[in-house]
């Protein structure tokens, strides 16, 4: 008699019922009584349908356990443990075949790193900080990009994208303001060559705002350039880490300019991005101060990248706490949402898109697929956080990308090659995590970032629970996540 | 379907994609599910020993000494040479997943 067996799968509770969230395929379900019970039973291991039947017989029919466990076997949440013939590898590789892009696949954001020069020294930036990978003290990057190699991005990125109508360019640092003569001449050579041939180009880009001024300003609002605030929150958490060289604080500077930009340009939603220390994790207190305080239309958090043992490292309690504080502001994104408010939390929201259209990754993020970083003298990387490293580069603007490269790099960060990852029921929204950040913690990109599981996990169910309050309760809300067009992967 | 009830984009297009057509029933095919593999050769699992896979083949015969190794010490008792992964090597096999794809990564273990 064949057994039973429950598949990688997470139960969660919504609204007053149970949910199951597949793994792999990164479906939701909601359950009714039987097959949540019986999905429960086979938790603890697996069991004939005879003893099911009988475990459950005071609770339901044999015919209710047959036909419950075959919608559940139909979408893959269980499966059967018959003995079936070995599979013998495929005769070349001896794995069976993943699924890897084709190589001419099309660009859809360009990551331009027009400077690697900053006016802030923020402790723990991994550009400059004691975990940086790109040597930019000994001159053999050049500090700022030509105009000469700005325009060669742009032809590269038009011929890159391919047939996509819209290519996304973002500018990127150091700090991407003090190259703003190049990246002027940048927008006004792309929208004139986009234009010749027919495609669009939308435009982004990240500053610390210390450089912000009013001919600037005016010129990224009549641009409808998207902007990207990075900073910390009120004055004493922005100033313990976000410093200028003298060691002084940014707040007092970048205070009045970020309220202008936010009072003149209103093309665009302009959000913040914050970076999460072990000395703040006062989550709702940043999340108040920049979104109502300031205006800020949204508020994105990330943990900072850094290896384990300095100072502003995250600890394993740390990550705890940030998870409770994150919970705590998702419950006031969901009562917001509920009534059809607009909150602003941008984790929960970019979380519930991938988890509406039922997102699964091989690859953690885009970089190296659809997103690529450009360094200050025309080579491509990974991403915008390797830009200039030799060890990641995909050939150069110039000459193009380097195919091979890339599908050599695809080819060996794939999920399957991730063998933590294997059985974690998060894996199709995690995929092992943040390329840079493994880098930095494990001193390899293809490392899962294991420092952080129960981490994702934890938000990953918070995000699901959400998402399941909202399909029950207020279902018309997640209509926004159907066919949404691909935006510019956010970057930080 | 009666208990479940899609709710996401994908779980609605599982639905869908999986809804059986009512006629020629007989020639469709269920996908093969990855079962938990036991690795070849061991008389306690029911397998006529060395010379041929309990499938009765004979294909997977020339085996590589590691996978001896971790074959009698997951298939069954065999005081073969291997880490104790009780008290000194408890991650010995974190690495091997399944072990006809991952066998090349169980490492040789020095006391």
């Amino acid at each position: 008699m064949s057994m039973w067996a429950a598949r990688d799968h997470h139960r969660f509770e919504a609204a007053g019922r149970p949910f199951v969230y597949l793994a792999p395929s990164a479906a939701v379900f909601a359950l009714d009584d039987p097959a949540d019970r019986i999905l429960a039973s086979l938790r603890h291991g697996p069991a004939t349908t005879q003893e099911l039947a009988g475990r459950l017989s005071d609770q339901m029919t044999g015919d209710a356990v047959e036909q419950t466990l075959s919608e559940l076997a139909r979408v893959q949440a269980v499966s059967k443990l018959a003995p079936v013939p070995i599979e013998l590898p495929p005769a070349a590789g001896g794995t069976r075949p993943k699924v890897i892009p084709l190589a001419q696949f099309p660009l859809s954001t360009m990551v331009l790193n027009v400077t690697n020069q900053c006016n802030l020294s923020c402790t723990y930036c991994y550009e400059y900080g004691e975990d940086k990978i790109v040597d930019t003290q000994n001159g053999r990057k050049p500090k700022f990009m030509s105009e000469e190699t700005a325009r060669q991005s742009v032809e590269f990125m038009l011929r890159e994208s391919r047939s996509n109508p819209v290519a996304h360019l973002t500018f990127f640092g150091g700090e991407t303001l003090l190259n703003f003569p190049v990246l002027r001449k940048t927008i006004d050579y792309a929208r004139r060559r986009a234009a010749e041939l027919g495609k669009q180009v939308d435009f982004s880009l990240t500053t610390n705002a210390t450089l912000l001024k009013p001919e600037i300003i005016e010129f990224l609002a009549e641009e409808q350039v998207g902007v990207t605030i990075s900073i910390d929150g009120p004055r004493e958490v922005q100033d313990k880490f976000r410093v200028f060289h003298n060691g002084s604080g940014s707040y007092d500077v970048v205070e009045p300019k970020i309220r202008e930009l936010l009072a003149r340009h209103r093309s665009r939603p302009i959000g913040a991005r914050v970076t999460l220390t072990s000395a703040g994790m006062d989550v709702r207190r940043i999340f108040n101060h920049l979104r109502h305080e300031i205006g800020f239309w949204e508020v994105g958090f990330a943990p900072v990248t850094t290896a384990a043992n300095r100072e502003h490292a995250i600890s394993n309690d740390g990550y705890d706490l940030m998870l409770e504080k994150f919970r705590d502001l998702a419950d006031e994104f969901l009562a917001l949402s509920l009534e059809n408010r607009h909150h602003g939390f941008s984790n929960v929201k970019e979380t519930l898109a991938e988890i509406h259209r039922g997102m699964s990754k091989a690859f953690p993020c885009g970089a190296g697929l659809g997103l690529l970083g450009v360094a200050t003298d025309g080579d491509v990387a990974l991403c915008h956080r390797f830009a200039g490293s030799d060890a990641h580069r995909f050939g150069t603007v110039h000459d193009g990308i380097d195919t091979a490269a890339r599908q050599a790099f695809l080819e060996s960060h794939h999920i399957d090659n991730k063998t933590d990852c294997h059985t974690c029921w998060a894996r199709p929204l995690c995929a092992g995590g943040c390329y840079h950040e493994a880098h930095v913690r494990y001193g390899e990109t293809s490392h899962p970032n294991l420092h952080y599981c129960e981490w994702i996990r934890g938000w990953t169910d918070t995000c699901l629970r959400i998402y399941g309050e909202l399909s029950e309760r207020n279902p018309a809300y997640l209509r926004q996540f159907d066919d949404q067009p691909a935006e510019a992967e956010r970057v930080s | 379907m009666k208990h479940l009830t899609p709710i996401n984009q994908k779980a609605a297009r599982i639905e869908r994609e999986t809804t059986a057509p009512d006629d020629v029933v007989g020639l469709q095919r269920t996908p093969v599910p990855q079962q938990p593999h036991f690795p070849l050769g061991c008389s306690l699992v029911f397998s006529p020993g060395w010379e041929a896979d309990r499938t009765g083949g004979t294909a997977g015969l020339c085996q590589p000494v590691e996978r001896d190794l971790f074959d009698c010490h997951i298939g069954c008792y065999w005081p073969a040479h291997v880490p104790d992964q009780l008290n000194h090597a408890p991650s010995w096999t974190s690495s091997c997943a399944a072990a006809q794809k991952d066998w090349r990564k169980i490492d040789l273990v020095f006391p």
